[in-house]
């Protein structure tokens, strides 16, 4: 045996990571913390509250509300961007000069910057100038964004598909192609159907893929600000008031610092929530 | 069931090959008889895996043709043919259990449910699957995978031919014998064609009766695997089959008979004519060279003790010849001369037996 010499000098070693955590993580949160407890009137002088702003968030209509527009917003554009993506991962070419073509092409929405996106569409969707806009208003459909609430979800929807769904495919494409050949010609020699290639041996082998791209497009989109805040700006009236424009709303634009850091801190356990159910699920699933 | 033929078949994977070397597959005339067990022997890229999907119909020969007995199935897509393959890699359905995995090919087809499950216990009771059948496939080992990849092969009562592409890959060395013999055991009881593409000389040795060694695209020899230890016809054959493999050795022809090294050997076959051959050289297995009081002077290199038998490598003017020498015998202690048995010497010309 050797004697063990007590040298508490490797604690340095985890010293830059204890840093970067803290920094971008601890201390951020925990001032939301702090503020989601206490009230304040400005010159720094802060209340104690307790658990006053949860409660209220907890049971305010204007609360409630949002989180239904956004579960509603999130649960159409996964079922709209997952099976699109596949369909068009599926008719994309596996070989030859296309490849790249398709990919790049189905690369682009993605580069472009979110506030450029909203922008894009809301002047693409205007009823008056917009190309998209005239041209619905011109084949004789009443159609105006910044008037009519079914319009502007219709308009978000769509513009978070263009913008998103390349992301579906690009995952569902690469999970494609690592499928080993020999699956197809066995499949071929068993006389399967298409359909039957696709249930038994695409779909099973996309799912982990698929967990992936589900999971992001669940958090990006539960999350999602910059664009509908530039389309739409949350209207006509609250109708797209997502949770996180009515977050900003309420922390900037009436700067309550409490409810705003209360909402904060609620919305993400709901997402972390929502994500640790979705994946243990999945995980199951594949254990059994 | 059927008997296969391959008529003047070649295969390249580019539009328009330029030169021998863009050819997979260079010219293949060959015909296996219904219910054989035979083998396709050769090192990797020789060309094996093209020609079993010429055959199951996953690719299309660029020219020849393929016969299933009198019917030309050239144009016939790979379901169409009746014939069953077992890939290197286990492919089963993840999701299904090991029974669906089974029932698969047959469901495909429209069978009954009761024919599906007659059948499907049949083949599972032969693979030793029954008690696995409720069993996702997925949580199978390697070889009951491969297992399974087989058994939707055999399910099928129409099934003309199985080829087995290197299926013993990825199974544990101790079960890759199991196996094999299982394989063995099926073929006499099933008495459907059986094709197994391999590059390991043990595994088609034991299991075909008619082997055909590949290189670069040709076959260079079929036979039993007698034929090819004792009469290889190439000296690639000679040297890739048995361990050590044959010592293939320069010669020249000097009046019709061939010298090597100054000493004139005495051969099985003759070199007939040797006007255009840029090579020629003898080829002879370690099993037919022996010590001798007289012959090829030699000096002995090395002495490796394998157990049942010794390998002796020994040497003559910087040629290296490797010996067999059977248990009990030893190596002369000085001025060893060596022999070679001339009913197991040839000569070949140009790698290819001289005729």
């Amino acid at each position: 045996m050797i004697d063990k010499i007590a040298n508490q000098k490797a604690w340095f070693f985890i010293l830059p990571v204890t840093l970067l955590v803290a920094f971008n993580a601890i201390i951020p949160l925990m001032t939301v913390v702090n503020y989601s407890v206490q009230e304040t009137f400005g010159d720094n002088v802060f209340f104690w509250e307790g658990v006053t702003w949860y409660e209220q968030v907890l049971t305010s209509d204007r609360f409630h509300a949002s989180f239904l527009r956004q579960l509603s917003f999130t649960g159409m554009i996964l079922l709209i961007e997952i099976p699109l993506g596949i369909a068009v991962a599926l008719s994309m070419p596996r070989k030859g000069p296309w490849v790249s073509v398709c990919l790049v092409l189905m690369a682009l929405p993605l580069l472009i910057p979110w506030n450029v996106v909203g922008s894009m569409w809301n002047i693409f969707a205007l009823p008056d100038s917009g190309l998209l806009g005239r041209m619905i208003n011109g084949i004789g459909i009443d159609y105006n964004f910044t008037q009519q609430p079914v319009s502007a979800w219709l308009t978000t929807v769509v513009m978070d598909v263009w913008h998103w769904t390349s992301l579906v495919v690009l995952l569902a494409y690469a999970g494609l192609c690592s499928i080993p050949n020999a699956y197809y010609q066995a499949a071929k020699i068993d006389g399967a159907s298409n359909w039957a290639v696709f249930r038994y041996i695409q779909l099973p082998k996309l799912k982990r893929v698929l967990t992936i791209a589900i999971l992001l497009r669940f958090m990006d989109s539960f999350m999602i600000y910059t664009e509908p805040f530039v389309l739409t700006g949350g209207g006509p009236g609250n109708t797209t008031t997502f949770l996180s424009i009515d977050l900003v709303k309420i922390a900037l634009g009436q700067f309550d610092l409490g409810p705003a850091a209360a909402m904060s801190l609620i919305y993400f356990l709901i997402i972390l929530l929502i994500c640790w159910i979705f994946y243990t699920l999945m995980m199951r699933h594949e254990n059994q | 069931m059927a008997k296969i033929t391959l008529d003047n078949v070649k295969h390249s994977y580019l539009d328009k090959p330029a030169g021998d070397i863009e050819w997979a597959l260079k010219h293949v005339d060959l015909t296996w008889q219904d219910g054989g067990a035979y083998a396709l022997l050769g090192p990797s890229g020789c060309g094996k895996t093209t020609m079993l999907n010429l055959i199951s119909g996953l690719l299309t020969p660029s020219q020849g043709r393929i016969l299933f007995d009198e019917n030309d199935v050239t144009a016939l897509p790979a379901d169409e043919r009746r014939l069953a393959q077992v890939f290197q890699f286990p492919v089963v359905y993840d999701t299904m259990t090991v029974f669906d995995n089974l029932a698969f090919p047959l469901k495909n087809r429209g069978a009954s449910s009761e024919q599906i499950r007659e059948r499907v216990v049949e083949i599972a009771h032969m693979l030793e699957l029954e008690t696995e059948l409720d069993k996702r496939a997925s949580r199978l080992t390697a070889d009951g995978k491969q297992k399974i990849s087989l058994g939707r092969g055999l399910v099928r009562s129409d099934v003309n031919v199985i080829m087995f592409d290197e299926p013993l890959t990825v199974i544990d060395p101790h079960l890759k014998w199991q196996l094999r013999s299982k394989l063995k055991e099926l073929h006499q009881q099933v008495g459907v064609t059986m094709i197994y593409v391999t590059h390991d000389q043990t595994e088609a040795l034991t299991f075909a009766d008619q082997v055909a060694v590949m290189l670069e695209g040709e076959v260079l020899q079929t036979g039993t695997p007698t034929e090819l230890f004792e009469k290889p016809m190439h000296t690639f054959v000679g040297h890739f089959i048995g361990s050590p493999g044959m010592n293939v050795l320069p010669c020249k022809v000097d009046n019709g008979v061939p010298v090597f090294a100054d000493y004139p050997v005495a051969l099985s076959n003759a070199p007939g004519t040797t006007n255009n051959v840029v090579r020629t050289e003898i080829g002879v297995r370690p099993e037919f060279v022996s010590f001798a009081d007289e012959g090829i002077p030699v000096e002995i290199v090395n002495v490796d003790d394998v157990g049942r038998y010794k390998i002796v490598e020994v040497q003559h003017a910087q040629h290296s010849i490797k010996m067999i020498l059977h248990e009990g015998q030893s190596p002369p202690s000085d001025g060893a001369k060596i022999i070679f048995d001339p009913a197991k010497t040839y000569i070949y010309t140009d790698e290819h037996l001289a005729a």
